[in-house]
C-alpha cells in the first residue's frame, strides 16, 4: 500500500527556503528511504504566497485567489510518496525524518479496490 | 495500549531486521546465527518497549542487544574444546571491535552487509524454493506463516525448508561477503531470479484477495530497487526492476469488472500506474546507460517499455518488439521466447511471418502440452482467412487451458472462427505477447 507524508512546517514565508544544512539533513533522510526501497516519489513545494486558490462555491462557480494569502493556516511544506506495508511502518518512517517546528501527516493513498462496487464501477466508464 | 507499542515493534522490525540480521550475519558468518541473535533482540524489545517506550534509535537498541546476546553466547562456550574457544574468541574479536552505535557505520558498511545477505539467501547451492523462502524471511522479514500462506504451502514444510537452507550454507562454510568483480557478475542471476520469482508469485495469481498476494509484488519491488541502489553498475539490476515496475503499472488493468484477467492489449490503459511506468523507463535508462549490453532482464524491459510507451494498442511499436524478441531469442533461446517472437512478428510483418515461426517450432516437446501455442496459431490462421483451421486449433487450445474462464474464451473463439467472424486481436497477456515466459 502507498501512504503520502505531508510536511507541514511552521515557519513563515520568508523563512521558506531552507538552509543548506537543512537540505543536507533532509537528503540524507531521503536517500535512507530510497535504499529501503520504498520511496516512489517526493517533492518541495514553493511558498503558497506565490500559489493560487481556487475555490468553488456551491453551485460549483469558481473564483481565483493569488497568493499571498492572508489568514495563516496550516499550509503543505512538500510530501513524500512512499510504500509501506502498514500505517505503523509508514508512521515509523515519518518518525525519523528530520524535523523541527513542523508536522508530518501520514495518509494511505486510496487503491480502486478500497471503494465500493458502484464508484469502481464509475471509475470503468470514464 | 499495549497493542499500539506491539504494532509500533512490528513497524520497527519490518525496517530495522534485514540491516539488524545482515550486519549480525556479517559479525559471525552464520546467517542462522544471526537470525537467533536477532530475534533474541526483538524478544527483549518486546519485553521491555511496552514499559520503556520505543527508544529514539531502536535500530541501535537491537543491534546493541543482539551484540550483548552474542557476548552472552560466546562465554557460555568457553568451557567447550579449546578449537571451539578459539573460534569464540575470534568472533567475540570482531564483536567487540564493532562499534555499539549502529547508525554511525559507515553507509556503504550497511549497504554491503544487505548486500552480502542477498548474496547469501540467494546462494546458488540453495534450491530456488528455499532461496526464496529465505530472502522472504530474513529480507523482507516475513514471518514462516506468511511465507507459507503466499506460496500455498504449510507452515512446516517453509519452516522445514528454511532450517535445511541455514543448514547448507553452514555446512558449506559459504562465506558472508559481497562476491567480488566477476563472481559478483555470476551470481547475481541468481539473486535477480530470486526477485522476479517472489514478484511473480503475487502478479500471477488472478484469484484471492489475500492481501499478501500484492504484498509480495511490493515486497519484490523493494528488493529489486534496494538491489538496484546497492549494485548501480549492474545493468541487469536496473533492467529487472524497470521490468517489474513496468509490470507493476498494469496491477490496476490486469483485471474486469468480474475479476476476470484482462489481456495485455485489451487493457484500459488509463488505468496503468503512470507512476510506476515512469519509474520503470528511468531504470531502464539506466541499465541502458550502463556499459555492454542488455541481458535478459533489460530486453524483457525494453519491450514492457514499448507497450508502456503506447497510448493505444495500435500505437504498439511492433518492428521493435519482433526485435527485441529476436535479441531475446538469441540470450535465453527458449520456445516460449519463439512463440512470442512469432506474436510480435504477426503484429509487425503480417501473420505470414508469424505462421512460419509457428510450423518451425509446432513440434517443440516443451510445448507440447502448452496451449498458447494452438491459440496463437488459431489466431495467425484467422488472420489469414484460414478459419477452418483457426477453429480446430482454437478447441485443441481450449481442451488444453487450465482454467475454465481461458477455456470458455477459446471455445468462443473458435465458435468466433466457425462464424467466420474474426476481428479480434492476438490473445495476449501479462510480459510476454501472450503470457509470461520464465527467463532462464
Amino acid at each position: 500500500m502507498r501512504f503520502m507524508m505531508f510536511m507541514y512546517p511552521e515557519i513563515s514565508e520568508e523563512d521558506w527556503s531552507p538552509s543548506a544544512e537543512d537540505v543536507a539533513e533532509m537528503s540524507r533522510y531521503n536517500e535512507e528511504l530510497r535504499k529501503a526501497g520504498l520511496l516512489l516519489s517526493l517533492d518541495g513545494l514553493h511558498p503558497p504566497g506565490e500559489g493560487a486558490r481556487v475555490s468553488f462555491d456551491s453551485d460549483g462557480g469558481s473564483t481565483v485567489t493569488d497568493g499571498p494569502f492572508s489568514e495563516a493556516k496550516e499550509v503543505v511544506g512538500g510530501y513524500w510518496l512512499i510504500q509501506a506495508r502498514s500505517k505503523d511502518e509508514a508512521v515509523e518512517w515519518a518518525k525519523r525524518v528530520p524535523g523541527r517546528a513542523c508536522t508530518v501527516e501520514v495518509r494511505r493513498v486510496f487503491e480502486m479496490e478500497d471503494f465500493p462496487e458502484d464508484v469502481q464501477a464509475a471509475a470503468e466508464e470514464a | 495500549m499495549a497493542d499500539a507499542a506491539r504494532q509500533a515493534i512490528e513497524a520497527v522490525w519490518r525496517i530495522e531486521s534485514a540491516r539488524l540480521v545482515a550486519g549480525l550475519a556479517r559479525m559471525s558468518g552464520d546467517v542462522g546465527v544471526a537470525e537467533d541473535l536477532a530475534q533474541d533482540a526483538l524478544v527483549a524489545a518486546l519485553e521491555s518497549w511496552p514499559r520503556s517506550g520505543v527508544p529514539d534509535n531502536p535500530g541501535a537498541w537491537l543491534m546493541a542487544t543482539a551484540k550483548n546476546r552474542a557476548i552472552d553466547l560466546i562465554r557460555r562456550r568457553r568451557t567447550f574444546e579449546r578449537k571451539q574457544e578459539e573460534l569464540a574468541r575470534e568472533v567475540g574479536m570482531r564483536f567487540a571491535m564493532d562499534r555499539a552505535d549502529f547508525d554511525a557505520a559507515l553507509d556503504d558498511e550497511v549497504g554491503d552487509d544487505l548486500l552480502g545477505l542477498m548474496f547469501t539467501c540467494c546462494h546458488p547451492l540453495l534450491s530456488p524454493e528455499a532461496r526464496v523462502a529465505l530472502t522472504l524471511r530474513l529480507l523482507g522479514g516475513l514471518t514462516t506463516a506468511e511465507i507459507a500462506r503466499a506460496f500455498l504451502v504449510g507452515e512446516a514444510t517453509v519452516a522445514q525448508r528454511l532450517v535445511r537452507a541455514k543448514r547448507a550454507l553452514r555446512d558449506a562454510r559459504a562465506p558472508f561477503e559481497v562476491p567480488g568483480g566477476e563472481e559478483l557478475r555470476a551470481r547475481l542471476p541468481s539473486v535477480l531470479e530470486v526477485i522476479y520469482l517472489v514478484f511473480n508469485e503475487g502478479y500471477a495469481a488472478s484469484v484471492g484477495e489475500d492481501w499478501i498476494r500484492p504484498a509480495l509484488c511490493e515486497e519484490a519491488l523493494r528488493l529489486g530497487r534496494i538491489l538496484a541502489e546497492l549494485a548501480p553498475e549492474e545493468p541487469e539490476a536496473h533492467g529487472l526492476i524497470a521490468l517489474l515496475e513496468i509490470q507493476a503499472s498494469r496491477l490496476p488493468a490486469r483485471l474486469g469488472p468480474d475479476r476476470e484477467p484482462v489481456l495485455l492489449l485489451d487493457q484500459d490503459r488509463g488505468r496503468w500506474d503512470p507512476l510506476l511506468i515512469g519509474r520503470g523507463l528511468r531504470a531502464l535508462e539506466r541499465a541502458e546507460g550502463l556499459r555492454g549490453p542488455l541481458g535478459p532482464y533489460g530486453v524483457q524491459a525494453a519491450i514492457a517499455a514499448c507497450h508502456a510507451r503506447a497510448a493505444t494498442a495500435e500505437e504498439t511499436d511492433w518492428v521493435r518488439i519482433a526485435a527485441l524478441y529476436d535479441v531475446l531469442a538469441r540470450l535465453t533461446p527458449s520456445p516460449v521466447v519463439e512463440l512470442n517472437r512469432a506474436v510480435a512478428l504477426t503484429h509487425a510483418f503480417g501473420p505470414e511471418a508469424g505462421l512460419e515461426l509457428l510450423d518451425r517450432i509446432a513440434a517443440e516437446p516443451a510445448l507440447r502440452d502448452y496451449h498458447l501455442l494452438p491459440s496463437v496459431r488459431g489466431d495467425v490462421l484467422a488472420r489469414l482467412g484460414r478459419q477452418r483451421e483457426a477453429g480446430v486449433e482454437f478447441e485443441r487450445a481450449a481442451e488444453m487451458a487450465g482454467n475454465s474462464r481461458e477455456r470458455r474464451l477459446l471455445l468462443a473463439r473458435a465458435t468466433n472462427a466457425r462464424n467466420m467472424i474474426d476481428q479480434s486481436p492476438l490473445a495476449e497477456g501479462g510480459e510476454g505477447e501472450h503470457g509470461r515466459e520464465q527467463p532462464t
